[in-house]
């Protein structure tokens, strides 16, 4: 047998993901546009099938010479990815039809995109990472620039993918730095190096910043977040969608395996760092939201904002942290799930509209659609009883335990500062007269059953969130066996 | 019977109303008819249920009665943990008599969006019982933060004018405070590892600092809440804009759920930091009393009036929950009870001809007594037991916090009295304005007395004050265990204190 494919098995999933993603593409191609819908379907059930490949059955452990691994924290962040990527290529549907860019090629990249991120959640090496992040990287900018005759979704995709070359940039020169100091790009030869008293190193120390910086990018952590307002306004909305969830939680995930793997015994380091840029996150993602009106950049700030308070619990470093990162992750892509799936619903005239004002009033031309919208805003907004005050709560229980009372105190107060504009689109939509024209009646369709499914999760998740923490206590048990 | 959850059921019900009536489809008319009915059912039922509790309520008993205890997020150590005693008992029951009386003033007030009000007040009723109820501090924050989201949407929906102002300024006010509570609710887990009270009151025991910290975070919360000088300035804004029934269930209920809270956590919780931190208390309750007092003086706006008033009248109850005497303790909860009766009367009478004339502007009547003789009995009524006459319900809160407070304090006694005259001064001088003097203005000439209806409203409030100035024993006695434990553990723990600072 080849050395290093004893336990190819674990990959299984990648594997049949690849496959399928090749199969497919074969038959579009062969097939031409014709293949569209089915190619886009099939794409989503391949995603769902891949998700429960994960556990069917589970098994852990590393293979390919401990490039690759698997454990409960690694399968349940790449279930999260997998599920939000597949219900964003069907979310996609309706939006590329009308936009009359419904090509069999979406579906296949966001697949492409996904297994870099599956690749890179698994990652237990420094090359394995830059791969699998590229793989990633690449194909999302792409879908960034989809839309090809569109200015902005051009724009959107060469700004993303400038910048994210930069950020890629960093993370290689960090990880040379590392390999020269440490002597191997493995993170068990990393660990071994710096048990034995490299961590010291000064070299060590400026690649661990590089890294970091090159994974906040990905995450769009503050002073890093620079690209994420544009790209989200101009990406077409359900890559906007894909973008506020899969690759978030994906890089959040390696964010937390590499400095809670390798990078533990520099933990006073670290915590620094991501507590700095936690700190920023929160705070720049509740002031800059304030006075948007174009809802996609407003989530985008939003977006920047949660991302801060899941760094607070990656910078608590406890087990209880990492629960706190998973839990918070799944109850965020619900939310934000939601969120999408209504905006792609806003139209009028049978016409996309993304304003804030375009929702006045929707109380009472569409209540259903409206208290969806209340029900995700006051979630985010993280007031209890509903499941976003449960991520909080988890959140500030790891950041207190861990003795950051200062960070906490700040977080607090900066998710006072972001309810402000959360409760704005509520008041917009409940207080404000609805304008001549109410927004199109929202079709049935996959948008819709989005929306009333992540609804209904929430309110599932708010009066009963022990499930959720069990799995959460569960996926952080693979960093601390 | 007595293995029957009562308090879930109490909580609850209101939220199945709700539901009900989320459900209800069809023509506008007949969906507001049926939101209408099954409102005022569920709370009525919810409220004749609740009374069993008084009932069957042991008046012997300082600890917890009726506990009902499920783990909730065992993964968080969190439970669902209910259980009222004599503190609480009467909140849960003001609580549910109150609304089923907002939800008969709004009958026929609220006229668009009929089935999303009554689906807020009902959350709202849920929210409130829920919150007096709780044992647990996580279930505790919950309740009390979700009664923002109903609220803010009452506020928001169908207030007046600058609604959308005061339901942003109440929002945000109220979620500021309370977030730092949040974090010393986390500060108190991770010093005994759950967040159920009775555990917590057992066996938290901290260090000085951290006691103040903590108390100071919990202080912000309720302070915001009760609302003290001078953090009370969301008060007049979300009264104002708020709708009748919205103004009866702030003053009535969601004012008392500060005072209750420093009853039920702070003092309990935190002793040493409560003593250190009394004079501070004393402090902000003087100027509350005696400032807000003048304030409402030169009021335009009758509901901006009685608002400034229940500031006032909350400034009595912190300084009798902090003069940790049994007269004082007793008579800040009676003075809560008392007022939100009273004040929620009051709102109702404002409500009374707000609906007919559709202004709250004091100038714009005068002379009422002329064509509503009922109404003039009602508003006077009220403004007396407001005042404190002995008799009604008022007085008996006030000499009670008097009482204590000259025990504790002369000078703190001496300067809250001042506010028996300045509240006497603007009570009075509301009601000469708008029930007496000439009737000229044309647009008074053909207002109506008050209907069936309205009378239906106010004969339970008036025969409820009557009923708790000339035999307050009946509510008074229910309390005085739970309200003497407070007392005594409170001393024993400064009194353990002392000793551990003099040891070598």
């Amino acid at each position: 047998m080849i050395v290093g494919l004893e336990n190819w098995t674990l990959a299984r999933p990648e594997l049949f993901l690849a496959a399928a993603t090749a199969l497919l593409l074969i038959y579009g191609v062969v097939r031409g546009e014709i293949a569209t819908p089915f190619v886009s379907a099939a794409t989503s059930v391949a995603l769902l099938v891949t998700a429960a490949l994960l556990f069917l059955p589970y098994r852990e452990g590393t293979a390919f010479s401990s490039l690759f691994i698997v454990d409960r924290l690694t399968a349940t962040m790449k279930a999260l990815v997998l599920v939000g990527s597949a219900l964003a290529i069907l979310m996609s549907r309706a939006y590329f039809e009308q936009a009359r860019a419904w090509r069999f090629e979406y579906p296949l990249v966001v697949a492409l995109a996904t297994l870099g991120m599956m690749l890179m959640i698994s990652a237990n090496d420094l090359m394995a990472l830059y791969v699998g992040l590229e793989l990633q990287s690449l194909a999302l900018y792409v879908i960034a620039a989809f839309q090809r005759d569109s200015v902005r979704s051009t724009e959107a995709g060469i700004k993303y993918f400038v910048l994210g070359s930069v950020a890629s940039c960093m993370l290689l020169f960090g990880s040379s730095l590392i390999y020269g100091f440490c002597g191997g790009t493995a993170f068990v030869q990393i660990s071994g190096a710096l048990a034995d008293g490299r961590a010291t190193e000064i070299g060590v120390i400026i690649g661990l910043v590089f890294v970091v910086a090159g994974l906040a990018f990905k995450v769009s952590a503050v002073p890093f977040h620079m690209w994420t307002p544009d790209v989200y306004e101009g990406a077409p909305t359900p890559v906007t969608a894909l973008f506020a969830v899969a690759p978030k939680i994906a890089a959040m995930s390696l964010l937390v395996s590499v400095l809670m793997g390798p990078f533990k015994p520099l933990f006073a380091q670290w915590q620094q760092i991501i507590v700095v840029a936690s700190v920023f996150s929160m705070a720049l993602g509740a002031f800059a939201a304030l006075r948007q009106q174009n809802i996609k950049r407003l989530m985008a700030y939003s977006s920047i904002g949660n991302v801060g308070y899941v760094l607070l619990g990656v910078a608590s470093g406890s087990e209880k942290g990492i629960q706190a990162v998973v839990f918070y992750l799944a109850i965020y892509m619900v939310m934000t799930l939601g969120v999408f799936a209504t905006i792609l619903m806003m139209k009028r005239r049978n016409i996309m509209v993304e304003q804030v004002s375009d929702l006045a009033g929707l109380a009472r031309s569409q209540p259903m659609m409206a208290l969806g919208m209340l029900i995700f805003m006051f979630s985010l907004a993280g007031i209890p009883p509903l499941a976003g005050f449960w991520g909080k709560l988890y959140i500030f229980m790891a950041a207190v335990e861990a003795k950051l009372f200062v960070p906490a105190v700040l977080g607090v107060l900066a998710s006072v500062v972001a309810s402000y504009y959360y409760l704005r689109i509520v008041k917009v939509m409940y207080f404000d007269e609805p304008p001549g024209e109410a927004i199109d009646r929202p079709a049935f369709g996959v948008n819709r059953a989005v929306a009333l499914v992540a609804a209904f999760l929430i309110a599932v998740f708010s009066l009963a969130p022990q499930p959720l923490s069990l799995i959460a206590e569960a996926a952080a048990k693979g960093l601390f066996p | 019977m007595s293995s029957w959850p009562i308090l879930s059921l109490i909580t609850f019900l209101p939220l199945v109303g709700a539901l009900f009536c989320l459900i209800v489809n069809g023509p506008k008319e007949a969906v507001d008819r049926n939101c209408r009915s099954v409102a005022i059912v569920t709370t009525t039922v919810t409220f004749l249920i609740s009374l069993l509790l008084w009932v069957r309520f042991d008046p012997t008993k300082a600890g917890f009665q009726f506990e009902e205890k499920i783990a909730w997020v065992p993964a968080l150590n969190i439970g669902y943990h209910a259980g009222i005693d004599g503190i609480s008992l009467f909140f849960v029951l003001l609580s549910t008599l109150l609304t089923p009386i907002c939800i008969l003033a709004s009958w026929e007030s609220i006229k668009v969006r009929v089935k999303e009000y009554m689906i807020a007040f009902l959350v709202l009723e849920t929210f409130m019982v829920g919150m007096f109820c709780a044992l647990d501090l996580a279930l505790f924050y919950v309740f009390f933060e979700g009664v923002l989201i109903p609220m803010f949407l009452i506020i928001g929906v169908w207030g007046g004018k600058r609604r959308v102002y005061a339901a942003f300024k109440f929002f945000l006010y109220t979620l500021l405070g309370s977030v730092l509570m949040l974090l010393a609710i986390i500060a108190v887990y991770w010093q005994v590892g759950t967040t159920d009270l009775p555990t917590a009151m057992e066996k938290l025991n901290l260090p000085f600092t951290w006691q103040c910290w903590l108390w100071l975070a919990f202080f912000a919360s309720f302070a915001v809440k009760v609302p003290m000088w001078p953090v009370h300035t969301w008060l007049p804004d979300a009264h104002v804009e708020a709708p009748t029934a919205g103004s009866v269930i702030l003053a009535g209920v969601l004012l008392k759920m500060g005072g209750y809270g420093f009853l039920r956590f702070s003092i309990p919780l935190f002793p040493e930091a409560t003593q250190y931190f009394a004079p501070l208390v004393f402090g902000l309750s003087l100027v509350a009393v005696i400032y807000t007092s003048l304030v409402a003086l030169v009021q335009e706006d009758m509901k901006k009036l009685i608002a400034y008033s229940s500031v006032a009248h909350m400034g009595f109850v912190t300084i009798g929950a902090f003069v940790m005497n049994m007269q004082g303790v007793q008579g800040s909860i009676f003075q809560m009870l008392s007022h939100g009766i009273v004040s929620a009367a009051l709102f109702l009478c404002v409500g009374v001809v707000y609906d007919r004339m559709h202004t709250r502007e004091i100038a714009a009547y005068g002379g009422l007594v002329h064509r509503m003789p009922r109404y003039a009995f009602t508003f006077l009524f009220f403004t007396l037991a407001s005042v404190g006459l002995p008799g009604l319900s008022g007085f008996v809160g006030e000499f009670l916090v008097l009482l204590g407070a000259f025990k504790a304090n002369t000078w703190v006694a001496f300067l809250a009295a001042t506010s028996l005259i300045l509240g006497a001064a603007y009570a009075l001088w509301l009601y000469r304005k708008i029930i007496f003097g000439e009737l000229s203005k044309d647009s008074l000439k053909g207002i109506l007395d008050m209907n069936k209806r309205e009378i239906a409203i106010f004969l339970p409030l008036i025969l409820l004050t009557i009923w708790m100035g000339v035999y307050p024993n009946s509510f008074l006695d229910p309390m005085a265990p739970a309200v003497d434990k407070l007392v005594g553990d409170y001393q024993a723990a400064l009194k353990l204190a002392r000793t551990a600072a003099l040891a070598p």
